[in-house]
């Protein structure tokens, strides 16, 4: 502080001082903007990579190949029971209807067959939807009642031959999936991000009902247990 | 693909607790604590301490024998409407946004990962149906493997109440989405301590719905703010106009009164 208060003090009149002030102040202009770069470098690039660890799913499974094969689309692995509930990823026991030996040459069918099928371990998948303990979620209200189809929330995982790497947040422990892989919250398609707003935006746009008291949008029951 | 109220009409949850059947056994507590992964310790003997979203009180007419007369009276949360509709003692204060009430069920919620633990609603709720978490809850070992997962486990610090079972709720619209209806039968949702009531002491179902036995057991006026038009029936406070969705039926004349501030009042200050 004293020597900015010099610096003006004597600044008029004393050439010699506003050189030296000059060189400086740029010194320290250009050390800010080193910082800044520096700074935003890290918090953009260096911490989300820091923030994540990836994971390979134990299988590298083609949604494509089997998509396929098999005459229900989405529904033949992925189905509801008749309770409601939703079956999510498959079983061991849905697998072993046409896996109970090696169709194919991949090496991950060798592996899956040899590791999981013969010795009747179920497959630890990695769930990139994975959400809080404190969040409800009915597929069948989305898809039954709401005629949705899966594309709207999963997208076209579908068509892909190799799933996608399972990034875990370090810190809370869940899938990359809900806070979505843009790390300034810009979000495109509807599977980029499953957080509480995306949920609320497509109710209020969709018209569900909106019978909150306190907050005229929708009822906190409605996704929350 | 959506149009307004496509969620089927909008109900109105309540009970009746026939006071005369009740014979104070507290299995509708257990029930109630299993189904809702409530927390509880060791020691359960401070009451102002312990976590029960059902409690049975007992009542007494305070007369000598011959005349002595007890009264269990089971406690849930009394999902109040409130004066204007929806705005229950403990909705209106809440600055958390974490206490709602749900015009499409009638239910008040209580979303645990909100709240702040202000505690406005405790010293709002006429009824003290709401309770603090001063501990992390801890379950003796192997007992976690037996929490329902269907309900969210409550931290420190927090508020938690009876929500009519909602997960219960969640579960059988799930089935009705799955066979293409809207609507529920009524014994489709039944909350926990209905089902486990040995003496069919209590009834779970829609006010709204003339079909349910809730609502022929109350008769709830509509134009009188649900007041029960069967005259057995009764509401906790029915004078601070609350106006809450949990009936109670008796045929005794000193129940009646027990259930009003002034005789509560009186009670009080004989005991202290």
């Amino acid at each position: 502080m004293s020597t900015a208060d010099d610096a003006s003090k004597h600044a008029p009149g004393t050439g010699a001082a506003d050189d030296r002030a000059d060189g400086a102040g740029g010194a320290i202009i250009f050390a800010f903007v080193i910082g800044l770069a520096a700074s935003l470098i890290v918090g953009w690039v260096v911490f989300p990579k820091l923030l994540y660890s990836q994971k390979r799913q134990p299988i590298d499974f083609n949604h494509a190949l089997h998509l396929g094969l098999e005459d229900q689309n989405c529904e033949s692995c992925h189905f509801f029971r008749e309770d409601g509930s939703f079956s999510g990823a498959p079983a061991l026991a849905q697998c072993i209807g046409c896996h109970a030996e090696v169709q194919g040459d991949s090496p991950d069918e060798i592996r899956f067959v040899e590791e999981y099928v013969q010795k009747g371990r179920e497959v630890p998948w990695l769930i990139y939807s994975r959400q809080p303990q404190c969040v409800y979620f009915s597929h069948v209200a989305h898809v039954r009642a709401g005629g949705m189809d899966c594309v709207s929330c999963h997208g076209h995982i579908g068509e892909s031959e190799r799933l996608p790497v399972y990034e875990e947040n370090r810190i809370s422990g869940y899938s990359r999936n809900l806070w979505g892989h843009n790390i300034a919250g810009f979000k495109k398609d509807s599977w980029d991000r499953m957080k509480m707003d995306d949920c609320a935006e497509c109710h209020a746009r969709e018209g569900v009902t909106q019978a909150s008291v306190q907050t005229t949008k929708e009822g906190c029951f409605v996704c929350h247990k | 693909m959506k149009i307004e109220g496509e969620q089927g009409k909008s109900k109105k949850y309540g009970m009746v607790i026939d006071l005369d059947k009740c014979t104070g056994c507290g299995a509708c507590m257990v029930a109630c604590m299993a189904e809702n992964n409530v927390p509880f310790k060791q020691d359960e003997s401070d009451k102002r301490l312990s976590i029960t979203w059902m409690r049975v009180y007992q009542l007494t007419n305070g007369k000598a024998f011959p005349d002595a007369d007890i009264c269990y009276l089971p406690r849930p949360c009394q999902h109040c409407e409130g004066m204007h509709e929806g705005h229950s003692p403990c909705v209106s204060v809440c600055p958390a946004t974490a206490t709602d009430y749900d015009a499409q069920t009638g239910i008040v919620s209580q979303i645990y990962t909100r709240c702040f633990g202000c505690r406005y609603c405790m010293a709002a709720c006429p009824y003290h149906a709401r309770h603090f978490n001063w501990w992390d809850p801890v379950w003796p070992e192997g007992m976690e493997k037996y929490l329902n997962p269907d309900v969210s486990v409550r931290m420190r610090g927090i508020v938690e109440k009876c929500g009519f079972c909602f997960s219960r709720y969640q579960k059988a619209m799930e089935k009705a989405h799955y066979e293409g209806r809207r609507e529920l039968e009524e014994l489709e949702y039944q909350t926990a301590c209905t089902q486990a009531c040995p003496a069919g002491a209590i009834v779970f179902g829609d006010l709204n719905n003339p079909q349910h036995r809730v609502h022929q057991l109350a008769q709830p006026d509509p134009r009188r703010r649900g007041r029960p038009g069967n005259p057995k029936a009764f509401r906790l406070l029915e004078e601070l106009q609350t106006y809450p969705k949990v009936y109670y039926l008796s045929s005794r004349e000193w129940v009646h009164k027990a259930g009003h501030k002034a005789e509560l009042i009186k009670e009080a200050g004989a005991h202290h």
